[in-house]
This record gives structure tokens, sequence and C-alpha cells, in this order.
């Protein structure tokens, strides 16, 4: 194996070798190693002298959170970026940079969070297409292409229908498949992005076991992610960015989630906040035996004014959904919900928000924002409506009032008619919260409010978040990032395979116990 | 201009370079055949000339704002235009004259914007309700208008309407053309509707992201309706010009005007994936192919090379509007 | 093996599609006895040939992603061009150099578009309506814009070729001409280049997620441009048969046909967004839109209602399948 490797080196003709040949400091085993790398963008620093080391057969975290500089790491290990300064061995030979070929030859492989499948074509061919392109092959060979993919399949031990279109599949099989390329094209080193997002409780449990069995053969596995409770298991060794350095690195069993955020975050995990004295306020929503077949069932729960309710569970607990179902993007088929009393028809967001529902979606790039139109404009989209005279636009008026929610969010932007997709996460974020805070809601749901965000706008986004608690709108808070829960919730509601598996009050959990029920 | 579609600003907008080839076209022309291209006569048959095929383009422009397309316009144009002609003949007859053909004139023209408000609220249903693709619904809806129009005639002309209906394709208003002031007042509307009017903003919003049009609480059903209506009735105008100035309604007339229309919005500057567009471009866009044509058609050059250089131009324009040409700035400086 | 369950059978396009064939006939025959006939099949047979060869090539770039609406001038044009240049320099060409000419010529102006859309990457619906107009415009300025019905003596022969010829029993005349088996070899040719070439099966994978061809080294570009200069080819061989079938070199046939060769290929299932369709069901899209074209008239509708058939036939033949994925789409949230 290692044979192989070195020899797929020694034939690629531009890898740009720098002649000493060092052995790294400990042992044979180190497979990759990246020494005091730098890579500017500009005048920004991405990294600033990062080491970062993977032996054969181990898995390693690559911890931190978004912007800490671990995707510009990634990119620069498997070339797509080359870095400003610094050295990559690839089995103790050092190297100034290599290419996007190179590092596939020398075995390394990434699975994107998307996986980068082709969802029209079958799980046989997913899996060997990449081979067969190195094979300088011009003839499709069915019968090889299917003996590649159950080859690999085998190494895993899975089972999965070689000819059925990946569109057909579920999404933990998706990754199955990701993977099986990997070992197809002989992989030595799989890199998995957020490897356990899209997957349930079980399925994560799965994976871990296919892991140990990669491992096994002497494949090693990077795991690159904000969320590394979950796989921590199974990991030899953490490396923690922060801001572009290394953080924090040792032996896995030396962390755990709480020190791990910690590391990442650069501050203590929060203290719970003690409710908030809200037993005299106002019931606004009233959710009562709502379900939808295969997505979540027998839902119940009141939310009252300034009262801020977590959702959480993993995905495919039905959190999403039922974030969904609130502001009517998904229609229930039984159930009720009731604001202040008055009925809102299901399934609609129109009604929803003219309710008073209003919603900030997750994934604020392609459901949250309009990112080649102005920021006045995505933030006043919701008000066109309400800046009528005489069936047109009283464009002054409509302007004014969105700089002002501008302003309030200290959205920081040159110029207002920029596009929005010229600003930072965080600020983007606020530019989706204002869009609903203009429509003066009267409870908001927030799924996933800091995805994306830099940690000194998240901390922002929490401060604004209780701000409106205390202005007595209703806030419900779907999310999986557990310090986030803790900080700004008084009760969090866990759900597990659709229903609510039990509600945690503030206070009464500290973050590790909510990993671990989470997780259960 | 605070509420601007883009950030794109002054120079380096498409329109400016539009603007700029419109000039640039017609200075040429007017150099190459100074006493001809410059004459009054030309510059009012140029006027007659374009406003047909132009609101169509405005009905085209609208659909491209939402990342659609109305593949229909010139079937429902011919379709209204079939219509008003059967009511005319069969109605009015053309002896017809004083109040009385006015009359039916204005009852053609009612029920030819009725027609074309029904056949775009039937594609707004077919984009919006059952979720087809543009492109096949407009292109199967326009098959189906072209052939209900085939279907009433039997495929042969119908002509024979009361004097008064040339009016509308050749009279000039203080020597400005009937249709010119047509195209101007709906090109207006149509520039006032996507800049001045909450539906004309979530329109252009709604092409720019759709999704996130679903999750903005906008009414995305009524709102497509609403925009293959309007282009509906603007078709339905369309074919009221072309009734008028051909004297007579066919099924298959101005079949070249389809790729036209789809033509000058995109030269316009108009992003067919939607999310961008302005009037004002569409305007620059049909002037400078009127321009050329025109200029063209003196310099005896045949109607055939005016479609290659139509198209020409529609690469030429593309090419300049998608190049990044401050890349090639860097790499030069780079070597 | 291909799971070809009873419900994944039933929502397929050439499903759709064939049954509405065989209902077709079956109306035709019972209000005609004599419309199942071997006249009347070669008769379909022989209008398939020319728009089934177009609809191949437009299958073709819409599996790629791409759309295509500038293949029938690039046919005209090479036709056209063909002929005029054989007259001009050998009339007794033999018929294969002519064709070989027309599909040479076809590739070029193919290329051409290739050019655009893969280093100017240009949109493809875009760069083939004005390539459309340029071939066009090209051709009838400067190539020429005259009918020529005295074709090359080897492309009248041409058309005169038959695989087989005959009376049936009820005294009605059938020909089979050679053209149907430039069809079979172009849908044989495509069949071998989309399932047993590496490079078919980028093609597929391109028209499936552009960018996961890139990251896992397909050569897109490569594949692209084939696909453009395969379609000209093609547009150039479908060109030529139908001048030599036609008799007639006429420069202003064929353009207008794109759009209902297009509607023949999405009614097969292909789909615009690229990555799906099959040559079954684009040929079964170009019977269905040939046999309504030609034999309306059989089951009781005038030949006047065509259009609005056809249109219809669109409307449902892609509805359906827009509003089931609307539903679920609904229903899985």
């Amino acid at each position: 194996m290692k044979l192989w490797g070195r020899q797929a080196l020694a034939a690629a003709p531009d890898f740009v070798f720098l002649g000493k040949c060092t052995m790294s400091k400990d042992d044979d085993d180190t497979f990759i190693e990246l020494k005091g790398i730098v890579k500017q963008y500009g005048g920004v620093t991405a990294l600033d002298g990062v080491d970062f080391r993977v032996k054969t057969g181990k898995a390693i975290c690559l911890a931190g959170e978004n912007g800490s500089g671990k995707s510009t790491l990634i990119k620069i290990l498997v070339g797509v970026e080359q870095p400003t300064s610094g050295q990559i061995f690839v089995d103790g030979k050092p190297y100034s940079h290599v290419n996007p070929r190179q590092a596939a030859a020398s075995g390394i492989s990434v699975i994107f969070q998307d996986f980068s499948l082709f969802s029209n074509l079958t799980v046989a061919e997913n899996i060997a297409f990449a081979t067969q392109l190195s094979g300088k092959k011009r003839l499709f060979d069915r019968g090889a292409t299917r003996r590649i993919a159950q080859e690999a399949l085998d190494r895993i031990g899975v089972d999965i229908d070689l000819d059925a279109r990946v569109e057909t599949i579920p999404v933990a099989h998706k990754q199955l498949v990701a993977i099986c390329r990997g070992l197809a094209s002989n992989a030595r080193l799989i890199i998995m992005d957020e490897p356990t997002t899209a997957l349930t409780g079980r399925e994560v449990q799965a994976l871990l076991g296919i892991i140990r069995k990669l491992k096994d053969s002497g494949i090693a596995v990077v795991f690159v992610s904000h969320k590394l409770a979950e796989v921590l298991e199974v990991c030899e060794e953490v490396f923690a960015l922060r801001n572009g350095r290394n953080v924090a690195e040792g032996p896995a069993r030396d962390f755990n989630a709480a020190s791990l955020t910690r590391h990442m975050t650069g501050r203590d995990v929060p203290e719970a906040k003690p409710p908030l004295n809200i037993d005299q306020a106002e019931t606004l929503l009233v959710v009562n035996q709502l379900g939808k077949e295969g997505a979540f069932e027998d839902i119940n729960f009141e939310l009252k004014a300034g009262e801020v309710l977590g959702i959480s569970g993993v995905l495919g607990s039905g959190r999403t959904s039922l974030a969904k179902a609130l502001f009517g993007l998904v229609a229930p088929s039984k159930g009720s919900i009731t604001l202040s009393g008055k009925n809102i028809p299901l399934g609609n967001p129109i009604a929803a928000t003219q309710a008073g529902i209003g919603y900030v979606p997750e994934d604020r790039l392609t459901e949250g924002l309009f990112l080649t139109q102005s920021i006045i404009r995505n933030v006043a989209v919701g008000r066109f409506d309400h800046h009528r005279s005489g069936g047109f636009l009283n464009l002054t008026s409509l302007v004014d009032e969105a700089r002002g929610w501008i302003e309030r969010l200290r959205i920081k932007a040159p110029d207002y008619d920029a596009e929005v997709k010229s600003l930072s996460g965080g600020n983007q974020q606020r530019v989706a919260l204002a869009r609903w805070l203009s429509q003066t809601p009267r409870v908001l749901v927030l799924n996933g409010p800091s995805v994306g965000v830099d940690v000194g706008s998240k901390a922002d986004i929490h401060a604004i978040i209780r701000e409106l608690a205390d202005s007595g709108i209703g806030i419900v808070v779907i999310s999986d990032d557990l310090p986030e829960l803790l900080t700004t919730c008084g009760r969090i509601l866990m759900m597990k395979d659709g229903r609510i598996d039990s509600i945690v009050m503030a206070g009464e959990m500290d973050e590790i116990e909510l990993a671990a029920k989470l997780a259960s | 201009m605070v509420l601007r579609l883009l950030s794109k600003q002054g120079t380096s907008t498409p329109e400016f370079r539009l603007a700029i080839i419109a000039v640039v076209v017609f200075l040429a022309m007017a150099a190459l055949s100074p006493d001809r291209f410059l004459s009054s006569q030309n510059i009012i048959s140029m006027a007659f000339q374009f406003p047909e095929f132009a609101i169509l383009a405005l009905a085209m422009t609208i659909t491209m704002m939402t990342g659609g397309i109305d593949l229909s316009v010139v079937g429902v144009a011919n379709l209204t235009a079939v219509i008003s002609a059967l009511i005319l003949v069969n109605f009015a007859g053309a002896d017809a004259t004083g109040a009385v053909a006015l009359l039916w004139l204005f009852a053609a023209l009612g029920v030819a914007v009725c027609v074309g408000a029904l056949a775009g609220l039937f594609n707004g249903i077919l984009v919006a309700r059952l979720g087809l693709p543009p492109i096949l619904a407009t292109l199967g809806s326009g098959l189906v208008f072209t052939g209900i129009a085939v279907a009433m005639t039997g495929g042969s002309a119908v002509m024979g309407f009361p004097d008064v209906v040339a009016w509308i394709g050749n009279a000039q208003l203080l020597l400005v053309p009937v249709p010119l002031v047509i195209f101007v007042l709906l090109a207006a509307a149509l520039h006032v509707i996507l800049t001045k009017t909450s539906f004309g903003l979530k329109a252009t919003m709604y092409g720019a992201n759709p999704l996130a049009a679903l999750f903005a609480a906008i009414d995305i059903n009524k709102l497509l309706i609403r925009v293959y209506v309007i282009s509906g009735v603007l078709s339905s105008v369309a074919g009221m010009v072309v009734m008028s100035r051909a004297n007579s309604a066919k099924a298959d007339y101005g079949s070249s005007y389809l790729l036209l229309a789809v033509l000058i919005a995109v030269l316009g500057g108009v992003n067919p994936y939607g999310g961008y567009g302005r009037v004002m471009g569409v305007v620059l866009a049909v002037l400078s192919m009127q321009f050329l044509s025109s200029g063209l058609n003196m310099l005896q050059v045949s109607n055939f090379a005016r479609e290659l250089i139509w198209g020409a131009l529609l690469i030429f324009v593309m090419v300049v509007n998608t190049t990044d040409w401050s890349r090639f700035g860097k790499a030069r400086s780079g070597h | 093996m291909n799971r070809l369950s009873l419900k994944n059978l039933a929502t397929r396009n050439e499903t759709l599609v064939a049954v509405v064939i065989v209902a077709f006939c079956l109306l035709a025959t019972f209000s005609d006895p004599l419309f199942l006939s071997v006249t009347t099949l070669t008769d379909l047979m022989r209008a398939s040939v020319v728009i089934g060869i177009l609809a191949v090539a437009a299958m073709m770039v819409l599996i790629s992603g791409g759309i295509d609406v500038s293949f029938t001038a690039i046919a005209v044009f090479a036709m056209y061009s063909t002929t005029v240049l054989t007259l001009a320099v050998m009339p007794d060409m033999p018929w294969y150099f002519i064709f070989a000419i027309s599909i040479g010529i076809g590739a070029c102006l193919g290329a051409i578009n290739g050019f655009f859309v893969v280093i100017c990457r240009l949109p493809t619906l875009i760069v083939t309506l004005g390539t459309l107009s340029v071939f066009r415009g090209f051709l009838l300025t400067f190539i020429g814009s005259q009918r020529i019905s005295a074709l090359p003596p080897e492309m009248r022969g041409f058309s005169r070729m038959m695989i087989a010829r005959g009376t049936t029993e009820a005294g009605s005349f059938y020909a089979i001409p050679w053209a149907v088996a430039a069809l079979a070899i172009v849908v044989l040719l495509t069949l071998f280049i989309l399932h047993k070439t590496m490079l078919g099966r980028s093609i597929f994978a391109i028209g499936g997620s552009l960018e996961s061809a890139r990251r896992i080294g397909i050569n897109v570009r490569g594949a692209q441009f084939f696909v453009y200069c395969y379609v000209g080819a093609l547009a150039g061989l479908a060109g030529i048969i139908h001048g030599a079938m036609g008799r007639m070199a006429d420069p202003f046939s064929l353009v207008g046909l794109e759009l209902s060769v297009i509607a023949a290929v999405v009614l097969g299932g292909a789909r615009l967004i690229g990555g799906y369709g099959t040559l079954t069901g684009t040929l079964l899209g170009v019977s269905l839109i040939v046999l309504v074209e030609n034999s309306l008239i059989v089951v009781g509708i005038p030949s006047t209602w065509q259009f609005v058939t056809i249109g219809l036939l669109i409307l449902l033949g892609t509805g359906l399948p827009a509003w089931q994925a609307k539903r679920a789409a609904a229903k899985s949230a």
C-alpha cells in the first residue's frame, strides 16, 4: 500500500519536490504532515502557521467553528489551494504544495457535505466512475464497474443495490456510496466534511462502525466538523483551530464535548441562564396534536410571550419539518396551531405571516436571501404591501423603514444598495432577521440562527434574541448547537423519531448531559 | 434611485453598453447613407415597423424576469387577432362605417384583450399550479393557441374589415405613428409596474431566488399567474397591431417574431434566469435592431443578412456581458 | 438487474407515450380497418427518418444538460451548401461522399456552438438561438436562396434505393427506403456512445451534476464540445437525407421544426435539467408526433386540429410528471 503511494508520487511529473528528505519527527506511521502552513488571501490571513498531522490508519478530528480556517486547511491538503508558506510532507517527503491530481494519486479522497454524487446514475457507476476514468479507458465496462463497486461495498460490509439510481436511495446510503468511491480509488486518507449533519443517531452509530473497519484496513480518516462530540469516540487525535491558529491538539481521550467547544470558541461553556419570569405572560402559540406522516407525530406545546423555546434533535428527528410546519411551509395532516386563541390555517405561509409568525430559515444562501438583490430590498421584501399609495410603492417610506431596521440591528455595510451577497455571514443573518422584525411578528421561528456565523456575531445574535424576547416576542429556536440552546432558551424540547422525547428546563442539564441525551 | 435593481452602476450596466451600441449603429447608418437613413420618410417607416415585435419583447421580458419564458406570445397574438378579425368580419363587415364600425372595433379589441388574459391565465396555471417548466408549458400552450386559430379559420387569412381598423396600425397622431404611441405607453406602464409596484419588485425578487421568495411568504402562485396574464395581454395588443397593419389575420403570421422577441429581451440585458431586467434596456435593444435592419435595408442588404447580423449581435453582446474583463487585466499584469 | 417494478413502469414517460400510441392505433384501426397495414407503417417510417435523427441529436444535448435550437438551421445549411458545392465541383460525386460532406459541414457548425458554450461559457439556449439566426442568415445571404430541384444524380439515386418494396395483398404499394437504415445506424451509434463508452457515461454524469463531474476529474469541456459537434454532424446527415428524399434542396425548409423536435424528445422522458433521456422514449415521442401529424384524420379529428392535439400531448406528457413531482414534494417536505 505504502509502496504504491510512493510510486505514484514519484511518477507525478509536476510535483514540487523540495529536495532534502527529512523524515518527520516521531515514526513511520505519519502519512501526511503539514508544518507551519500560512495562507493569505489578499490581506487576510486565513491560516497562520498551522501544523497538522495524519497517521496511517488513525482517525483525526479537525475541530473548529466556521471561519476558523479548517476548510482552507483541507483545500490545501487536497491541492485546491496553494499555501503562502509552509511545508507539506507526504510519506516523509517535503513539498511546498501539491495539486489536485497529485493529492488524488497519493490517495487523498474528500467526501463533501453534498457528497458530489450523480443522482441520475447507478450506485455502481457512482462508486467506480473515478477509477474507470483514471484507467484511461475509452469503453465503459459494466462488468468491471459492478465488480469494483461490489468490492468497495464488501470492504465496509454493507449491502446496497448496485443498480439502484442514487436519487432513490436514502441519505445515509449516499454517504456510504461516497465513502466507497474513495475506497475504489485506493484512498489512504478519507476526509469527511461535516459527516454527521444529515444522519440520524442510529445512522451515526453505523457510520462509526464503518470508520473502525476503515482504520483496521490502514485507512486514515479526518473528520472536519464544528460538532465532533458524536465522532470523538472513534478518533485517536484532535486538532482544534481557531482564527487560523492551532489552539489545541492531543490524544482524543483528553477531550470531551465541553472542552472541545471551549477550544473552538475560546470561551467557557456559557452558564445556563435562569428562565425568565414569564409565568404571568400571555400564552401566544398553542400547538395541539400536530402530526404529519413520516415527519412528526403528536406534537403539543405552548409558547408564551417573551419566552425562548428551543427545539433540538438530530437531523431526521423531525425538528426541521416541525419548524417549517409552524410557518406553513409543510402541511401537517392533523392537529392545530393557534396564536392568541385564533386558529391559524395549516400549510399556508402567507396566512402564518399575516397571523404574526415569522421564520428565518436554516440555509441563508438558498432559502433566506435574494443574494443578487440589494440589502434594502432583502429587508423590505415583506413590507412592500404595507407601503402602497394608490397602487404604487411609497419608496421613501419603504426605504426609511428598512434603513431603520438595518441601523437597529447594526448591519455593517458600506452601501445599503449593495448586493446582499457582499456581506459577511453574521451581517447576512442580521438582514434575514431584520426582514422579519420589520413585520413586527408576535412569534419568530429561528432555524439554526447562528449557522455559518463567526464567533463574535454569534454572541451578538444571541443578544438580539434575548432583546427580542424581552420585548415580548415569543421565540422558537431550532438548533443542534447545544451551547446556543443553553444560552438562549428557557426550555428545550428534545425530539426523537418525530416525537417530543423530553423537555429540558434551563439550568437542569449541562452541555455534556444534553449531548448524551441527544445522541441516545 | 435608492431601490436599484443591482449594485451595478453607471457605465458598467448592460443598458449603458446598449445605449452606446444603439448610438453607434445609428451614426454608422447615418454616415453610410445620410440622405436616405435620416429622411423623415425612413424614420417614420421605422417607427411603424418595430412596435409589433417590440411589444412581444416586452411580454418576453416580464416572464424572463421571473426566470421563466413565454414561447406562446406569437400564438396568443395570432389567436386574439383571428378572434377579433372574425368578430369584425362577421358582425361589422367591410362596409361598416361611423359609429357602428367603431363600436365593433372596440368590442373586438375588448374581446382580444380578454382572450389574451385568458391565455395568460392558462399559462400561469400550468406554471404556478401544475409546476410545469415554463419553457415546456408555453411551448405546448403556444401550439394549442395556434391550433385553435387554425381550426377556427381552416388556416386561411381572415380579411374584410371596416376601414377604421386600419387606423391602429397605420395612422399618425401628431406625426407620431399610432403603433409607436401604443408601444411607448405599454413600455412606460411595464417600467412602472416593474420598478414602482409591490408586484413588480416581488416578481424581480422571485426571479432572483424562487426558494427565498417562498420563505419570505410571497404568494408565488398569484404572482406567477399575474406575470403570465400580463404577458398574454401584451401579446394580444401586439396581435391587434399586426392585424391592423396587415389588414387581415392569420394563424401563422409572424412566426419569426418569437425568436426575435427572445433575442431582443436577452440583448436588452434581461437575465434569462431571472432577477434582472430593465425596460430601458429592452427599448434600446429594439432601437438597435431597427436601426440596423433599416440601415442595412438602405444599403441593399437582403433581409436574410439582417437575420445573420441579429444573431451575431446577440452572441457578441452576450460574450461582452459575461466575460470577466477584470480577469484579463489581472492576468496581464501578473505576467 | 434493473428493477422494473410495476409502479416504476407506470410512472415513466415511455409507458405513457406507448399507451397513447397503442390507443391511437386501436382507434384508427377501428374507424379504418385499412389503417393497420404495411403501407401505413412504411409511410410513417419514411416520415420519421429526418425528425428521428434530429430528435436523437436534441436528446443528446438535453442529456448533457444543455438545449440546442440551432440544429434545424445546421441541417438546412449543411444540406443546401453541400448540394451547391456538389453541383459546382463534381455533380457525379457518389452519394456517400455527398453525405460525408454534409455531415462534415454540420459538425463544423456544431463546433461553433461548442466554442461559445464551452470556451465562452454562454448559456446554451442563448448561443443556439443566436447561431440559428446566424447560420440561416449566412446560408440565405451568401450561399443561396433559390430552391434547387435539379439535384446531383446520386442524391436522387439515393432516394430511390429501397431496402424492400412490393405490393400488399390488398393491392397497395409500399416501400422501405435506405434512409430508414440511416436512422437505425444513428440510433445504434448513439446507443453505443451513450451506454458503452466512458464519453457517453461522462455526458450523463455532466448532465446529472456539472460540479461533481469536475470534482472527479471528468473532462467536462471535451465532452460538451463533442456533444455539440456530434449534434451538428447528425443534423448534417438529417439535412442531406431530407433533401434527397424530398428531391429538392430548399433553403427555407426545416427551420421552424426545432421546437416540435424538442417536444418529441421531452415527451419521451428527457428532462430539461439534464442527465435523463432514453432512445426508446425519444423514438416513441417521435412516433407519436409523426402519427398525429400524418394520421389524425383517420381517428376522426380534422387535420386542422393537429396543432391543438400536439400541444395538448406536450402539456399532458410534461404536465403529468411535473404535477406528480410537485405532489410528492409537498408530501415528503
